[in-house]
């Protein structure tokens, strides 16, 4: 295989992945970008959503949400809020969650209450991530 | 001197005490076990972001970003106060008033107002009287979640940006070992980016010249901003946590120490106390004895 990029994700819970990878795929600000070996320094936000990287052929998917993502030295870090992979995600808390999240948005789009709005609109994100990772894996 | 049964009845509540307070001291060393464990897993993650905010830090002028923001006239000054929601930790929590008022005194001689908010209920309960107390979170010491940090670090920030405050400090009790906690000062808003001397940060700075950004690094920076001040937080109640139950790990060891000894003093006057009677017993007999013989 071709050169590899070192690929870590922090979490205030410590480090979740700490590897040497062929390719990794992000959702970033403004959409999905793929970081391979020797990218230019780079500096993203990171929203809620699917981080994929393939190593030797085999593809792996983690659940992370929002934080930043630097690329320097051939090295990307992905510092986030938390990170899951599919196995560790609670499917039926996810549908809750997700359940939960849509009544209160419906109940702060009728009152127009925005901080209750983003909040469960984040909560919705991140529902909606967990959800399609664990269904993958099933 | 004391009866027998009155130290008979000490030496039973001494040795129950002891039994509480080691049974707390092993108690306190699984829970810093843990509160240790979660402090280092959540290192790597403050060390990272310290480093990529430097690096974002560099090259921009600090002025456009509302809570980088220096203001010249001060006129309140707000301290966060991290203390346990628990007692019997030793003098942890009131080495943390003392670090605190000695900072009120300090702003206050200044001409400056102080205004504190209080996570932890020992704290709350230290300077509700003195009302300076703009807010309080307690019983969230126990828990450590990411999520109560944030709204902590949500609030202060708004009130700051609302010139409620000119300029925000934290107090903690920081962990330098089992044995020694310090209360530790820190500036947290407006927000300063350490300058390390380290010649890694100027690196860094020097080539986040030729980053790309997605999107503006002003944008960037409006995310990681709010996010700074939550990892400061966080850390601060880490802190403090594993400082509280190593204080009380310590604490309770003495308090166990000095019931042995109690306990050793009090059998030996119960000793004492029982030889004193069976002479005094002896000598009724044998002053009957002889009276009889009389």
């Amino acid at each position: 295989m071709a050169e590899k990029i070192k690929l870590e994700v922090v979490t205030p819970k410590g480090a979740i992945v700490s590897e040497e990878v062929d390719i990794v795929t992000a959702p970033g600000f403004a959409g999905e970008f793929g970081v391979l070996a020797n990218h230019a320094p780079f500096l993203s936000t990171i929203k809620v959503g699917t981080l994929r990287y393939k190593k030797d052929g085999n593809e792996s998917e983690l659940m992370i949400s929002g934080g930043f993502c630097e690329v320097s030295n051939n090295k990307i870090s992905l510092l986030v809020e938390s990170a899951e992979r599919g196995h560790e995600i609670d499917v039926d808390r996810a549908l809750r969650a997700k359940e939960r999240a849509e009544k209160r948005l419906m109940q702060a789009r009728e009152k127009q209450e925005n901080y209750d709005r983003t909040r469960a609109e984040a909560a919705l994100q991140r529902a909606m991530a967990r959800l399609k990772i664990a269904q993958h894996k099933l | 001197m004391a009866s027998l049964k009155d130290v008979q009845t000490k030496i039973g509540g001494v040795k129950k005490t002891s039994q509480i307070t080691s049974a707390m001291n092993m108690v306190a060393a699984a829970k810093l076990r843990g509160a240790q464990q979660k402090m280092e897993d959540f290192r790597p993650y403050t060390e990272k972001f310290n480093q990529a905010m430097t690096s974002l830090s560099a090259n921009m002028e600090s002025g456009q970003f509302p809570l980088m923001e220096v203001r010249d006239v001060q006129t309140t000054v707000e301290i966060v106060i991290v203390t346990s929601d628990r007692g019997l930790c030793g003098s942890f929590n009131s080495n943390i008033f003392k670090a605190t008022e000695k900072l009120i005194a300090q702003y206050e001689s200044e001409g400056k107002k102080v205004s504190l908010v209080c996570v932890g209920k020992k704290g709350n309960a230290y300077f509700k009287k003195t009302g300076k107390v703009r807010k309080a979170y307690t019983d969230i010491m126990g828990t450590f979640q990411m999520f109560n940090a944030r709204a902590i670090a949500q609030d202060v920030a708004a009130n700051f940006l609302a010139a409620g405050s000119d300029k925000v400090h934290v107090v903690y009790g920081k962990f330098m070992s089992v044995a020694v906690q310090k209360p530790s000062v820190e500036l947290l808003l407006p927000v300063q980016p350490e300058a390390s001397a380290s010649e890694d940060a100027a690196q860094a700075g020097a080539a986040a010249g030729d980053y790309l950004y997605e999107p503006s690094p002003t944008e960037i920076m409006d995310v990681l901003l709010p996010l700074y001040m939550n990892v400061m937080i966080y850390h601060a109640m880490l802190e403090t946590g594993a400082s509280e139950h190593a204080a009380r790990m310590t604490s309770m060891d003495n308090a166990t120490r000095a019931c042995k000894d109690m306990i050793q003093e009090l059998t030996l006057l119960y000793n004492k106390a029982r030889q004193a009677g069976i002479t005094a017993e002896l000598m009724d007999i044998v002053g009957g004895a002889e009276a009889l013989k009389g």
